[in-house]
């Protein structure tokens, strides 16, 4: 049934249909809604389970990281600074293949700092070992997380997932939703069965020293599942579709009128709704341009957006985080997916927009088109007010 | 794919960390000891044994070296020795 909500509720709506047995959270904006609405429903008995209340976000990583070691679907969610705070943890969840799932509200990075949007958060805890996806609407954010358990718990994958969603454009926009029915989301979504767990009967140790003898092996084994983990990803999107009626098709990219452009933006996250209009617009007008959406980050696609992108003449990536001192993280992973490839593209020139919130607009796509020509360009700014900046300190 | 991740209790007893020593070792007098455990309890390693006065002594496979129990004895009854001694204690 079609409801009108909140993204934040509708996340908050669709943890609960998968019956988490710990949550544990620390409040942060953008990510607040989600588990102050998640809170409430545990403390109206519409859910059975552990929500516990934390000092820090790395004390509820550490809980769901327990929970989740004791054999018990878990659930966390944060943003920024609390998904640094995390970071150790977040590594130590991967390292010990523990199917947690978090959501992340994307948002900017401190100093100075910002609320708002981009995904410099997520983008920079990349290397972690967790499965990163990220949505372009709230539709796909509901679904994702059903999806992203059956990703985390699989027995061949065994690792965390980090559902993507940008701040505010996602987690406090109002949209018209399909909230999947309980049954069907049990149908979908069986009981968590551990492999191992803690056990005072059978007792086991988790994340023991590994010396020079063992770490590499703990570490290749979490590189090569991340490898299966792409073919993994359309049978569970198939399973889905049998089920809920939606098609993601791989889930690993989303072509938009590829097949025949000239120019093509790569992308990631809410701006391609703004992109796809761009398109459509650009389109009627007669010009071939189009849009390859990035959707599994980690692990990233290689062949497949090598597949998409073969023969397209001209790429432009559109990231909303920078490397700074190097290139753009997304342009990257693009470039080396396509270097030394047979057709690749002759351009592919990378740009940044939308830092802390900076709306990119339909100027804003169209600019980047319009500075997509025959010059590759690097980490090219879009929007940027040069009157605020200046050679030297002072008035 | 898997690699080393969970372990059975009694694994750290495989890590010889005996292996780690590199100068020097305890050595134990067995002349003053007064029974009053503090070699014992203060080992980051576990690995001294022994109940009654002058009978402690140390398991050398686990080891480090690191003179916690020679510097911690009130009667001073524990020496460091070269790790290439011959003293009989090994």
């Amino acid at each position: 049934m079609k409801e009108f909500v909140e993204g934040s509720h509708a996340i908050a709506e669709i943890i609960k249909l998968c019956r988490p047995g710990v949550i544990s959270a620390y409040p942060i904006t953008p990510q607040t809604h989600i588990v102050e609405d998640l809170a409430q429903i545990v403390a109206d008995g519409q859910l059975r389970a552990q929500f516990v209340n934390v000092e820090s976000e790395h004390s509820a990583a550490s809980v769901v990281l327990g929970g989740s070691a004791a054999g018990v679907r878990v659930y966390t969610a944060t943003s920024s600074q609390g998904l640094f705070y995390m970071a150790e943890v977040v590594f130590n969840i991967a390292g010990m293949r523990l199917p947690v799932v978090m959501t992340c509200a994307n948002r900017a990075i401190s100093a100075p700092i910002n609320i708002w949007n981009d995904q410099q958060d997520s983008i920079s805890l990349r290397d972690a070992g967790w499965i990163q996806i990220y949505a372009e609407d709230n539709q796909e954010a509901v679904d994702f997380h059903l999806m992203a358990y059956r990703l985390a718990e699989d027995k061949r994958i065994m690792l965390p997932v980090m559902v993507c969603m940008d701040g505010f454009i996602l987690t406090h926009g109002m949209e018209s939703l399909d909230m999947p029915q309980q049954e069907k989301v049990d149908k979908f979504l069986p009981p968590y069965k551990a492999l191992y767990k803690l056990d005072t009967e059978n007792p086991i140790t988790m994340g023991i020293l590994a010396d020079p003898d063992y770490y590499l092996e703990a570490r290749y084994a979490i590189q090569d599942t991340m490898k299966d983990t792409l073919g993994y990803f359309s049978e569970i999107s198939q399973e889905f579709k049998n089920v809920f009626g939606r098609d993601y098709k791989d889930m690993l990219v989303e072509e938009y009128q590829v097949k025949d452009a000239e120019k093509v933006i790569v992308a990631m996250g809410s701006v391609c709704g703004t992109i796809k209009e761009a398109v459509d617009q650009q389109r009627a007008k007669g010009k071939k341009v189009g849009l390859l959406r990035i959707i599994s980050f980690r692990p990233f696609p290689h062949a497949r957006i090598y597949a998409a992108l073969k023969n397209v003449p001209k790429i432009a990536v559109l990231d909303k985080a920078v490397s700074l001192g190097a290139y753009a993280p997304i342009a990257v992973e693009t470039k080396a997916a396509l270097y030394g490839k047979k057709n690749a593209p002759k351009v592919i020139s990378s740009f940044v927009a939308g830092l802390g919130g900076r709306d990119i607009t339909l100027e804003t796509i169209n600019e980047v088109y319009r500075r997509l020509g025959a010059k590759e360009v690097n980490s090219d700014f879009i929007d940027l007010k040069t009157e605020l900046l200046k050679e030297e300190y002072g008035e | 794919m898997f690699g080393p991740l969970t372990v059975k209790p009694g694994k750290s007893k495989g890590d010889k960390t005996g292996s780690w020593r590199v100068r020097s070792r305890p050595h134990y007098l067995h002349k003053n000891c007064i029974a009053c455990r503090m070699c014992l309890l203060a080992c980051p390693e576990g690995c001294v044994q022994g109940k009654e006065k002058n009978t402690f002594w140390v398991d050398f496979n686990f080891c480090k070296g690191c003179g916690v129990c020679a510097d911690i004895c009130p009667k001073k009854d524990i020496e460091m020795v070269p790790e290439e001694s011959k003293l009989e204690d090994k």
